[in-house]
């Protein structure tokens, strides 16, 4: 992606591995405004229409015996559903919806973004930065409205030795202040890697010496980023629920 | 941010060509003059997402499983019904199955022991008809061996007259047939 | 000189991925010593598994992220 913007270039190894996220007006031009279309609105909207095809257009048929893509959102769905309510408990199906928004959004731009030539706005820190405050910002929230200050609980370990309390507690708080910028970091930082070191690959591959180790390198690693852009989104997906889970039970 | 002189070091660094990257920051994602515009567009996205899962996607697909959970259920429960009747059915088989061998047995035995009774009524008849027979065959045995008997004393009595006549002497009946008889009943 | 600086930074950055391997590698490997002794309760950790992997792993990611904005935006 946008390779263009360096113009010719001359022989030799040449790295941009950062290149491919490069923010850029879909329909031409230079300036980034606030509502101008980008590859990243491009690409996020894409993961909205592949949302769309396989929930909606894929159990349209709402028959009882499904045909293959209501069983593959039928088992997004139980995927997601089994998650909350496991963790959440029955109080956390509520919030269902909001998850499974999160989960698929981020899978589908995952794996929206494997594809040669595409933007993965999961890579971005303004994308994830945004998805982990919203549940930060929602579980803090939401832990003071349902359990009033009983919600500082959360950071006072009542099973600790009582002199170990208050040291306890301030680990308990920065803990909880740091989840928002490692919720965020983890999951952009292991898309970006991923995509990043694809593109230091497929840049030895300009050498004819070592790109069939180039090839089979970029192979490798397309594979492993296939896991790692279904278990990011897992984890992320997790996480939200093992943070709803402290909100709505803050005891320990 | 990426300056151009750093920029440039690192380009001499690595060996790499960025002269016409050094307008642009070396990271994209810390370019924050998009922020803005990546934001607004990702809530708008989340928000359509948020829409079509919660206004149509999940309550079709919980729909679709709830309704596929309880046609199993049923299935399950129909299924076992048919499983107990069956069971029924195969204890009624068994029923009968006993019911009509003893049925059979009885009919056996009934009917062995009327063809005895029939057999022994016979036996006994033919008992009787042939120790009456022997009887009777018996008298007249008896019957032909003392006409015998007479006929020999009578042929005794009339020889013995011959031979004493033969003989020049006079017979007196009497005393023949006097010795006659008591030799034939000695 | 600064950017060769940052550079050699931004190496040494690198070297807590490495670290990041062998914390989760920890956690695999534990968690699957677990599931042979115990088979029967693994599935029901599978969730914990993924946690325990995700702590361990963005501290690793940390560390590549300091390389990066030293690579990058320094």
């Amino acid at each position: 992606m946008a390779t263009e913007t360096h113009g010719a270039e001359e022989g030799g190894l040449v790295f941009h591995p950062m290149d491919q996220f490069i923010v850029e007006p879909f329909f031409g031009g230079t300036d980034v405004a606030w509502y101008t279309v980008t590859n990243a609105t491009v690409w996020s909207f894409l993961a909205v229409l592949a949302t769309f095809l396989l929930l909606v257009l894929g159990s349209s048929k709402r028959s009882v015996i499904p045909s293959r893509m209501q069983s593959v959102a039928e088992l997004a769905y139980g995927f997601v559903y089994k998650m909350v309510e496991d963790i959440c408990g029955k109080e956390g199906v509520k919030y269902f919806p909001y998850i499974m928004t999160l989960f698929m959004f981020i899978v589908c731009a995952n794996f929206l973004g494997l594809l040669p030539a595409s933007f993965t706005p999961t890579a971005h820190f303004a994308v994830t930065v945004v998805l982990a405050m919203a549940v930060f910002l929602t579980v803090t929230i939401l832990g003071f409205v349902k359990n009033g200050a009983a919600f500082l609980g959360l950071f006072w370990v009542a099973s600790a030795p009582l002199a170990l309390r208050p040291v306890l507690a301030v680990i308990e708080l920065i803990s909880y202040f740091v989840r928002p910028v490692s919720h965020s970091i983890r999951l952009a930082g292991n898309v970006m890697a991923g995509h990043a070191v694809i593109k230091v690959f497929a840049g030895f591959a300009a050498l004819t010496v070592v790109s069939p180790f180039a090839i089979l390198g970029i192979t490798a690693m397309y594979g492993l980023e296939v896991l790692v852009s279904f278990i990011q989104a897992y984890v992320f997906t997790i996480l939200t629920c093992v943070y709803l889970k402290d909100a709505l039970h803050p005891s320990h | 941010m990426a300056t151009n002189t750093q920029s440039d070091g690192l380009a001499d660094a690595v060996g790499v060509d960025m002269a016409e990257h050094a307008s642009t920051p070396g990271m994209p994602q810390l370019d924050f003059s998009h922020w803005g515009n990546q934001i607004f567009w990702l809530v708008l996205a989340l928000i359509a997402i948020y829409l079509i899962l919660s206004r149509v996607a999940l309550p079709r697909i919980g729909a679709v499983l709830a309704e596929r959970s309880g046609t199993i259920t049923n299935d399950l429960a129909a299924a076992e019904d048919l499983k107990a009747k069956a069971v029924e059915a195969e204890a009624a088989y068994n029923k009968a199955l006993v019911d009509a061998r003893a049925e059979a047995q009885n009919i056996v035995e009934r009917a062995k022991a009327e063809i005895k009774a029939d057999l022994d009524v016979a036996i006994a008849k033919a008992d009787a008809e042939i120790s009456a027979k022997a009887v009777e065959s018996e008298k007249a045995i008896a019957e032909i061996r003392t006409s015998a008997m007479e006929n020999v004393k009578i042929v005794a009595k009339d020889t013995a007259k011959e031979i004493v006549a033969a003989l020049g002497g006079k017979a007196d009946a009497k005393t023949i047939n006097a010795a006659i008889d008591a030799r034939l009943k000695g | 000189m600064e950017g060769e600086l940052a550079h050699i930074g931004a190496g040494l950055a690198a070297i807590g991925s490495g670290a990041a391997a062998i914390g989760v590698g920890n956690v695999a490997g534990n968690f699957l010593a677990g599931a042979l002794r115990n088979p029967s309760a693994a599935a029901s950790q599978t969730a914990t598994l993924f946690i325990g992997i995700a702590f361990a792993e963005a501290l690793g990611i940390f560390a590549f992220l300091v390389a990066l904005l030293l690579m990058f935006a320094v």
